[in-house]
Parts: structure tokens; sequence; C-alpha cells
């Protein structure tokens, strides 16, 4: 990217658990596109990709929310976000319209727009200028919707291969899903429960320090498991270390100065 | 067989619970993925044959009615007969009729989750019949009075200790623990069944349009013992598995094996085409094909088409952690897994099978490994959007979805919705970083903690960032 | 009355009546072609490696595998092969291949044609081809080669000739077709390695229901 080139006009799909539990991820997105020379807007309608709504049968509702993201979205040249899960949900919008409903070829039309962070990163924009570092051994867990519906699986490896000071140990099944699925792991807890533990003990047989993924429902998961077994392994999502934001805590622990909530 | 689909959750929380079956199920997990993958990567063909079995399987469903009665002639053709059957009634009952026709008192059965669709056994039973299941699970099963839990390995539930007891108790011989002697066992007590059955039934794999020929595929054998020694050999099928020609068998034939086991090939497979031929020393005097259909043929055309493609490899429920976590007899009937969770819907009814396509994260791994390419989770959301628009979802997941979605539609209110969630969840938090219990999210907190959010909303401080 | 409710079914769901002729035809014209599909590389070789594909295939599956020079050494192939395992019985076929064949060597051993029983030892049989791309024989019932001899007995030898092995499934059908003249024989069996089950805890054990072992008698011809 050079200076001279027009920025490349992003809308940031901040998704809701970002949003709602942890900032720094969307932070952190930014500051990468911004680094890789994009302009980034966050636009004020977004909600929810609508998942929730869709995994439960409610096509009514994800309709109406899939309308709502698709003009949020209108006139950026593309539309990213850090997770798989909410960018694939953005892709499922396809199939919720009939062949001649013009929100179809909307729908098409946002789908060839929306991009999961790291693999805009590498396959749209071949960034691969990460000027960060980060002391650790970390494993890496490929969060299923971004593995399977968007082909995530090399982009954060290379990514993280330019992180100075970490080196990578794949934990065993770093494929198979952690349990969380949205609303499955209330709906059938102790299935999900079973899910999570076998992931820990293999994040915990990797010997890693830190545990990274690209999907904060997962990451909320499994560092919820990690904490409750008392694993000292942090977790984080990996936009935080590619852009060299590791000063905050860490998922699920406490804050470093004791501080009332913000 | 009881359907126990709607105690799906308790089903699984007691099976999870369950030492001996996690133990047996470990077993799944260490074998079958890691066979396939293997095989897969012998054959640097294999995603192409993937996706020519799929748009095969499409060709024949567009067709299939076409095909089918193709088939039927041909059987005619060769001497044997073909039976139509829209019911498992029906199908019980014909297949009773013949067996009443050559006076049988015995059936040798290979194996059929056909036969366990329609739920054959406690049919011939009650009727003076006594049925044998001769492939070495579904006979250990049988002695048990116990019901396949995986479609291609019906007693993977069961661990060594298991058999080893009820080999003693029935065969009344001495205990033993060394599974080369069960075996031996088994195929002693068998061979003097094989010998005195007057009919033998067996599934088919696939049916041949061209020649009229069924298919079975096995490794042990028992399958080929069943239909070449009794005088009257009844394959019960289904109509969806039949292909044009023999080299369109040959394609699913090299996916079933690898998929499957993971082998390059079963040890057995066998075509049979009508009776024995005028000279012919073997063989059985009488074929007949009972087709059954159980629902299929109103999935065509329907949103459920797509499933008529399976060819019951297994590797949807080899490689799902639902299935690997909870076992098959969770599932309450007689498909499980993946592939159940779509079929049993749609053979015993949505109201009673709910539980079943909801018990997925959708996690997309049956998918990338089914053969034929079947969008299971996306079959398994038609389900739920079935359940959801017929009002059957529970009340929690209609009014949560309900309240949640009219949030979602509105930007503004939204913010406030997450802003209060937020302050909510920090100040459970205190200072900790993590919340041990939350009321009303039990299923969260009893097996793990809940990060607590770090700091205000992202929408609140990217607003304030942008206005400073 | 099931047929035509389940075929009204499917016709509905199809969107259509009952299949035009031109349907039909395009239907009958598929399956008349005998089209190939894919057919994978591994076996599309010179029959020479055809014939080391077949070895290497069938020894993985567990077969055993002699190669002999000439039918006229499996009298005493199988003769020593069995004195070694204390068998003394041969159930056979009954094809000029085996008829033909010359038993005085074997002096310990009687053979005896016909179908098989329970209890018999071994037999020893002909077959139609040798599939290369898995190592798989194939054998079908006629009025002098009995299915049961393929399955009762806890060892069956077969005779396979060199010229017979073919490279993938899909040769076999051709031959099939051409030497029986499309009219398929009631049985046809594909048979790759011996009988096995891992029915009890996952764990492979050979000899299942079928033979325990698999003999194959290669004849150079
Ligand atoms: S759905 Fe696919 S993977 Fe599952 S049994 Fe059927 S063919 Fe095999």
């Amino acid at each position: 990217m050079h200076a001279s080139e027009k920025p490349i006009k992003v809308g940031l799909f901040v998704t809701c658990l970002v949003d709602m539990f942890r900032p720094s991820i969307g932070f952190a997105t930014i500051k990468l596109l911004e680094n890789a020379g994009c302009k980034v807007s966050v636009p004020e309608a977004q909600t929810c990709c609508g998942q929730p709504a869709f995994n439960s049968g409610d096509k009514k509702s994800t309709q109406d929310i899939a309308r709502q993201t698709i003009q949020a979205f209108d006139g950026y040249e593309y539309v990213v976000g850090p997770s798989g899960s909410c960018i694939g949900m953005l892709h499922h919008y396809t199939e919720l319209f009939d062949e001649n409903d013009p929100w179809k070829a909307r729908a098409e039309d946002l789908k060839s727009r929306a991009f999961e962070i790291t693999s805009f990163l590498t396959d749209v924009l071949d960034f691969n200028t990460i000027l960060s570092k980060y002391d650790a051994k970390a494993t890496y867990h490929d969060s299923c919707a971004g593995l399977r519906e968007l082909g995530v699986k090399q982009q954060p490896r290379k990514l993280l291969a330019k992180v100075a000071n970490l080196t990578l140990s794949e934990m065993e099944e770093s494929e198979t899903c952690c349990g969380f699925g949205g609303t499955f792991c209330v709906k059938y807890p102790d299935i999900s429960n079973r899910m999570v533990e076998n992931k820990t003990s293999n994040i915990v047989d990797s010997g890693a320090t830190t545990l990274l993924g690209g999907d904060l429902g997962c990451l909320l998961n499994m560092a919820g498991k990690l904490k409750r077994q008392g694993h000292k392994i942090e977790t984080r999502h990996i936009v935080e270390v590619l852009a060299g934001m590791t000063d905050e805590p860490a998922i699920g622990d406490a804050d470093y100065e004791l501080g009332q909530p913000a | 067989m009881q359907i126990t689909s709607p105690a799906f959750k308790e089903n699984a929380r007691i099976a999870l619970h369950d030492a001996g079956l996690q133990k047996a199920l470990g077993n799944l997990k260490e074998g079958f993925p890691v066979k396939r993958s293997t095989a897969v990567a012998r054959m640097p063909e294999f995603e192409q044959l993937r996706d020519e079995g799929t748009a095969l399987k499409n060709h024949i469903l567009e067709n299939l009615d076409i095909y089918l009665e193709q088939f039927e002639a041909n059987v005619i053709k060769n001497g044997g007969h073909v039976h139509w059957c829209r019911t498992p009634e029906d199908a019980c009952k014909k297949i009773l009729d013949i067996c009443k026709e050559v006076d049988a008192k015995t059936v040798t059965k290979g194996k059929s989750m056909v036969s366990e669709e329609i739920n054959l056994n406690d049919y011939l039973e009650k009727n003076g019949v006594e049925p044998i299941e001769t492939d070495l699970g579904e006979y250990i099963l049988q002695l048990r009075g116990d019901h396949p839990s995986h479609i291609i390995a019906p007693a993977i539930h069961l661990n060594l200790e298991d058999v080893s007891e009820i080999f003693h108790e029935k065969h009344k011989r001495p205990k033993s623990s060394d599974p080369k002697v069960l075996m031996q066992e088994a195929r002693e007590m068998l061979r003097e069944k094989f010998a005195g059955a007057d009919v033998g039934i067996t599934g088919a794999n696939f049916l041949v349009a061209e020649t009229g020929s069924s298919i079975i595929v096995t490794n042990e054998g028992n399958g080929d013992l069943t239909q070449t020694l009794p005088k009257t050999h009844i394959v019960v099928t289904s109509i969806e598995k039949v292909v044009p020609t023999l080299e369109d068998m040959t394609l699913f034939l090299r996916l079933l094996a690898r998929s499957a086991t993971g082998q390059e090939f079963t040890v057995y497979n066998t075509l049979s085409t009508g009776p024995r031929r005028a000279g012919d020393q073997d063989g059985p005097e009488n074929f007949h094909v009972v087709l059954v259909d159980n629902g299929r043929s109103e999935m065509v055309g329907s949103e459920f088409q797509e499933m008529l493609r399976c060819i019951r490899c297994s590797a949807c429920m080899n490689h799902c952690p639902v299935y690997g976590a909870v076992g098959g007899h969770s599932y309450g009937w007689v498909y499980p897994g993946p592939m159940g969770s779509v079929l049993t819907p749609q053979m015993i009814g949505i109201e009673e099978a709910g539980l079943l396509p909801n018990a997925s994260t959708f996690c997309g791994k049956c998918e990338s490994v089914c053969p034929v390419r079947i969008p299971l989770p996306k079959l398994m959301r038609h389900w739920r959007e079935d359940e959801f628009s017929k009002h059957l979802s529970p009340k929690a997941v209609r009014w949560g979805i309900g309240g949640w979605a009219f949030f979602a539609k509105r930007p503004t209110l939204y913010r406030l919705l997450s802003i209060s969630s937020n302050l909510f969840l920090r100040v459970m938090a205190g200072k900790k970083g993590h919340i041990k219990k939350i009321p009303l999210a039990g299923g969260w907190t009893d097996g793990r903690d809940m990060p607590a959010p770090r700091g205000k909303t992202f929408m609140s401080q990217y607003k304030s960032r942008k206005q400073s | 009355m099931s047929k035509a409710e389940i075929l009204g079914n499917i016709r509905r769901g199809l969107k259509r009546g009952e299949a035009t002729q031109d349907q039909k035809q395009a239907v009958a014209n598929r399956i008349n072609k005998h089209a190939r599909n894919l057919v994978p590389q591994r076996a599309q070789l010179p029959h020479e490696q055809q014939v080391a594909l077949f070895i290497e295939m069938a020894t993985e599956a567990a077969a055993q595998i002699y190669q002999l020079e000439s039918i006229n050494d499996v009298p005493k192939t199988c003769a020593s092969w069995l004195q070694d395992h204390q068998i003394d019985t041969l159930v056979t076929a009954s094809d000029e291949a085996i008829t033909s064949l010359d038993w005085s060597s074997a002096t310990d051993l009687a053979c005896v044609q016909r179908v098989a029983e329970i209890g018999d030892a071994a037999s020893l049989t002909t077959s139609f081809a040798g599939i290369a791309e898995t190592g798989t024989l194939m054998l079908h019932s006629g009025a002098t080669s009995p299915t049961t001899l393929n399955f009762l007995p806890d060892n069956h030898f077969v005779i396979l000739k060199r010229s017979d092995i073919v490279g993938p499934y899909e040769d076999v059908w051709q031959k099939l077709r051409e030497t029986t003249k499309g009219d398929l024989p009631r049985t046809v069996n594909m048979i790759t390695g011996p009988s096995r089950s891992a029915d009890i805890e996952q764990t492979l054990q050979m000899g299942a229901h079928g033979p325990k072992d698999l003999i194959i008698l290669l004849i150079n011809d």
C-alpha cells in the first residue's frame, strides 16, 4: 500500500460480543486496518449479525436484521470484522432471500465485500507488516465458522509468524469445536461443558502459555473454562497480539490496577 | 424400539457420566477419523469423487421414479419380486407374508439399518418367526436385548468386558476376555444358525437399475452366508438406494469404504441378482426386494431432498463432537449423529425429535467429511425453522429470541441494552475479571466462569474517542 | 397401491407427472452407455505394473499370495500349505481348470467336488478377475462355481491368472458384461482379503464369518 493511493474504505463490523465484552478487540482491528492503509468507519446502524435468530429458526427476524445490516454497510468497499462466525453469518444472508427478491442481489454484494480480519489482511491486502512483539508460547484455536465457512486457517498463522518473540505450539485437534455454538452452550450446557473440557485439556497439553483465537465467543468459553479449572493460561484475541495491544489484561483476568468500572 | 428422543438432554446427561460408555467412545475417536484421513490422503482424486458422487445422486433423485421402475423391471426379468412399502407396518407385514409362504421358523439377518427403522425383529418375534442377527456387533446386541448406537459399528458403545459377560452368560462357556476367542465363539454359534435358517434377510447398500441387482458391503462375510444358504433371500432396503449402472455404483463404493472405515475397499462387496440360476448348485431359490419408503418420497422436492443423497457411511457421526460426547443411544432412535438429527424428525415427527436438530453447534465438521456433501447444518437449521414456524420451540427460546430481536432491529435501543448488560456484568465481576455465578445463566456458570467485560462498550468508547 | 403412492409422491416432489417418453429415453440412454465416472489414476498402468499393484494391495489386505509358474503347481502348493495346517480335505469347485489338475502328488489330501458344508476346513476355486486398484478378487456363481465355497470354509484358495488382472473396477465390469453377455450371474463377489471384524472394542480381528485365510495362487500364464 503506497501513501499516494486512495485509502480503502472499510466499514468495521464490530460484533455484539466485542462491543459488550472486549472493546479492545475492536480498537486493535481498527489499528491493523489503518496500518494496512484503510480508512475505517464504524456505521452506527449496525447491531448484531442475526445469528441467534438464524440458528433458532426465526427466519423472519433474521431477514429484518439482514436488511438492516446490508443497509448499514452500503457504500463501503469492504466490511471487515474480528470474527469468522459473524462474518460467516453475513455470508449466509444470501440464503435468506428468494432469487427474485431484490435483497438477494444486495446480500450477494455484501457477501463479496465481507471479510474476517486475518483473511482480509492476508488474502485481500497481502499485508504482513506486523511490528508487534509478544513474549509467549501461544497455541491457536481454529474457530469453526472461520475455518469451514470462510477458509481461515493459514492466514492467522502467517501473521503470527511475524510477531517477534512469539512461538506457536499447535494443540491436538485445533479444528475441533470448543462447544460454544452460540445458544448451544446454554441450551445443552452438559454437552457444551464436555466439549470445552476436551478443548482445554488439549490446550494445556500443548504447553502454551497463551491461547489465541479469532472469535470472541469461543474465547470467552475457553477462557471461562481455563479459569474455572485454575489454569494460568492467558486467553486473547489474535488481533490484540498482532496490533501490539496486549497491555489490557487477558480475557477473564483481573484489572492490573484494581480500579472501579471505567 | 422405544423412542426416547424427547429425553435427549437427560439421555445425554447420563451418557456423559457413564464411564464405560465414555471409554468406548474414546475408541471411536482414535479409530475411524484417523483411518479416514489416511485413506483420503492415498486417493488424490477424492475431492473430485465427492463432487461426482454429489452430482450423480442429484441426477438420480431428479429421475428417481424412472430409476426405481427400471430397477423393478430388471428384478422381475431375473425372476425376483419387488414389494413397494409405504410404511414400516407395510414392510413388516410383507416380510412376514413371505416368511409364512415358505413356512419359515427362523430367519438369519445381515446388518440392515432399514430393518431397525421398521422394527422388524420385534414384529417377526411377535408373529412366531425367530430373527437371528449375524453381524458380530448386532449379534452381541441381540443377546443383550440392546440396539445399535452407530450405523456401521452397532456395538461401539460396549467394551470388551460387556461382550465377555454376555457371551459367558448366553453361550454357557468359560468366560474369556480375548477378543479372538470371543469372535471364534460367535462364529461357531452362528454356523449352525446359518444352515438352519429358512429365510435370509439382508439390507442393501445400493440397488443397480441397469441389472436389477442389490449390493451389500461387509467385512465379516455374514451377509453372504445369510443370503446364500437359506432358500429365500429377502433384501429390505429403501427407495433412495437406487443407482443407474455398475459404473455408478463403483463411484459410490470408492467413496463409501474410505468415508466409513477408512479401508481401501471393504472385504466383501457382493452383488445379488435374482434367485439362483438353472444349474447353480447353491444360492437362494427365491429373491425378494422390499422397498421401504417411510417418509422418503415426501422428502423429494422438499428442503430436505439433499438428505436423500446419504450413503450411510457414518463419517458425519464419527467426526461429530456431540456424538463423540454422548454416543448414539442418547439420540433416542435408530439413526444417531448429524444424519440422524436430519432424518429422525422426518420419520418420527419433529414434535418427538425436535431436540435433535437443535443439539448441534453447527461446527460444520460433518458437512466437511460427508462424501456426498450433504449440508447437514443447513438441513438441521431447516428443522429449527419448521419448529419455530409451528410454534414448537420451547417458550423460553421463542420469547428470548423475540425479545432480543426486538432490540436487534433498533440500533439505538440495542446500544442501551448492550450498555446495561455490560454494566451489569462488570458490577457482578467487581474487581475479579470473571464471574463465578450469574443468576439465570447456570448453564454457563455451572461449568465455567464468565469473563467480565473490559470497560464500557466499544460503541460508547468509540464515540467518546471520536468526539475528543 | 403403495407403489402408486410412492411414485406419486416422488413425482409431486419433482413437480411433474409420469415421466415423458423423452425423459425415460434419456435415462435409458444414460444406463446403456455404461459411462465411466472419474477413474482414479492409481490403477491406470501397463499390465505388468497392474500385477505388481495387485500383489501389493492384496497383501496389504492380508491375503497370502503364492506366485506359481504354472497351474500345474497348484496341487503341490495347496497340499503343502494344508499339510502345514494339518488339514486333510480340500473341497473344490468343478471348473475345467480345477478338474483337469493332477492331484496324484498330494497323496495325503482328499479332494472333493461339491458345495461347501459347515465344518469344511478348506476350499479351492478359480476366479474371474483380479482388480489391481485394491487387490480385489472377483468371483461369480455358476454351475461349476458354487458361492458357498467362498464363504463357509475356514481357508479359501483362489486361482488367479496373471492375465486376468485388470486395473480399475471399471475394467472388470466391461469384462463381465462381455463374458456373460449382459446376463449377470446370481452372485458376483468382490473379495479383498480374509474376513474380519472390529465389532469388539473397535479392535480388528481376522476371521469373523468368512475364511480366516485367503490364499491367492497367482499363475504365470
Ligand atoms: S450424511 Fe453424509 S457423512 Fe453422514 S452417513 Fe450420510 S453420507 Fe455419510
